[in-house]
């Protein structure tokens, strides 16, 4: 479980809630009211103030590489380092399934970055988050940049996800798929963080 | 020794030089008289005062004095260094960090040089150290201003390609690794072309110099040569030392890069 305590850091309203193992809660809120800044945050790449602690560890109690790899962050915008999608994982051809299942091309692991779609790219990314079982999602806008089939394809993984217990926090801007996907709503409006029930 | 010394009227002659292109310039309407007149005036007067303070140095042989010409030329050429930065660092590290680093690589190499090679008597003597010295400042200061240029402003480029890598988990050494290793090898380029170019397109100033002075070529040589090695060792300590820590200092203890420490 996910719990955040009286979370605060510029640009976001102070938050806290909690995360049950298995639940998926909807980030919403327009663009600019701190959800990337929550994501960020969470994850530890911004420091903040306030408790966050996944199954009772505290986020400051173990080192930040560790903490990342049970609390993965996709941003909306994801960065590569390498010429190929290949080279981004630790183990290409085991991933391979995973990338068949979100419609991507067979070939796409030796195409170069710079040719990819940005629905590709986006997909990719959650690829590599998947491919380190994490406990947790912070999922910036996943399906974004996808067209219908490309998203329930990644809806699909992420519910199987889910049903094996990890937690997925989602911002998106599409009710329709929070209602498809999350139990809760946090919502951002008007400098306020407001959880409701869907 | 037999170098023949100059008068101020064969200055004169050569200054001559200088006013004809100032006049091409007006003839032509280039806009350049003024800059170039003001450039070659400043050349003078700065190279005129060197030679006295050289001079007064030379003649006192004292080492607090070379000690504190030495300390001053360090402090120039880190503000050097700073200036030739985009992004540099917050506070006192935009101007401490090239600055330690060319610190600790001149007083290596040069007390090195000194102690072990030339080995004039004292070691300190400032017609041997303050020259040495200052050569390899001016060629460290562009190795560590390149490698630090090179890592700020690719951190801020790759900054997406960075944080990815941090929020899959890697530790801030692992997702700085290919910036860090791009800079260092901006900043060694130069000298490692300058060492292959050496003596085919152009002869070292120093050894003109020497040549001209009387000495010998193959000793001239001989002394280009071992102030070239210790310039591409003190280019490579002085880069890597300011590289590795000013990655440091971008990411903080909970791997984080940390771009609000630039300017």
């Amino acid at each position: 479980m996910l719990v955040v305590e009286r979370l605060a850091r510029s640009g976001m309203p102070d938050t806290g809630f909690r995360l049950n193992n298995g639940a998926c809660l909807a980030v919403m809120g327009p663009s600019g009211s701190g959800k990337t800044l929550l994501f960020r945050a969470l994850s530890d790449l911004d420091p903040s103030d306030g408790r966050v602690t996944l199954d009772g560890v505290l986020k400051e109690d173990i080192p930040a590489p560790q903490w990342r790899r049970r609390v993965a962050y996709v941003p909306a915008e994801p960065g590569w380092w390498a010429a190929t999608p290949a080279a981004h994982f630790a183990d290409w051809n085991a991933a391979r399934p995973l990338a068949q299942t979100l419609l991507l091309p067979g070939d796409i692991g030796s195409a170069p970055i710079a040719r990819l779609s940005t629905g590709e790219r986006q997909r990719l990314a959650l690829m590599r988050a998947l491919m380190g079982n994490p406990r947790v999602f912070l999922l910036d806008e996943p399906t974004g940049p996808l067209d219908a089939a490309a998203t329930s394809a990644v809806e699909a993984v992420l519910r199987d996800r889910l049903a094996k217990g990890a937690a997925i926090l989602l911002a998106t801007h599409d009710d329709a798929q929070a209602a498809r996907m999350a139990t809760r709503i946090l919502r951002f409006a008007e400098g306020r963080a407001m959880e409701t029930a869907l | 020794m037999n170098s023949i010394a100059l008068g101020y009227t064969d200055l004169a002659l050569a200054s001559s030089l200088v006013l004809l292109n100032a006049g091409l310039s007006l003839y032509l309407a280039l806009g350049l008289e003024r800059m170039f007149l003001v450039a070659a005036l400043r050349m003078a007067v700065q190279l005129t005062l060197v030679g006295l303070v050289l001079k007064v140095l030379f003649a006192a042989a004292s080492p607090g004095w070379t000690l504190l010409a030495a300390l001053l030329m360090v402090l120039f050429a880190g503000r050097e260094v700073m200036a030739r930065q985009e992004r540099r660092f917050a506070g006192l590290w935009g101007y401490g960090l090239g600055t330690t680093a060319m610190l600790m690589v001149a007083l290596l190499v040069t007390v090195f040089a000194l102690t072990t090679q030339i080995r004039p008597d004292p070691w300190y003597d400032p017609r041997y150290a303050i020259p040495v010295l200052g050569m390899i400042l001016g060629n460290t200061m562009t190795g560590v201003a390149l490698g630090l240029h090179a890592l700020t402003t690719g951190a801020v480029r790759e900054r997406a390609a960075i944080e990815s890598q941090l929020a899959l988990g890697a530790t801030r050494r692992e997702a700085l690794r290919a910036t860090v290793r791009g800079a260092l090898r901006i900043a060694l380029i130069p000298i490692i072309n300058a060492m292959s170019a050496t003596g085919l397109v152009a002869l070292p100033g120093m050894m003109t110099g020497q040549i001209l002075a009387g000495v010998d070529p193959i000793e001239a040589v001989k002394y280009q040569l071992l102030i070239s090695l210790l310039i591409a060792g003190g280019t490579g300590i002085g880069a890597l030392a300011a590289v590795s820590v000013g990655a440091w200092r971008l990411c903080d203890s909970r791997h984080r890069l940390r771009l609000d420490r630039l300017h």
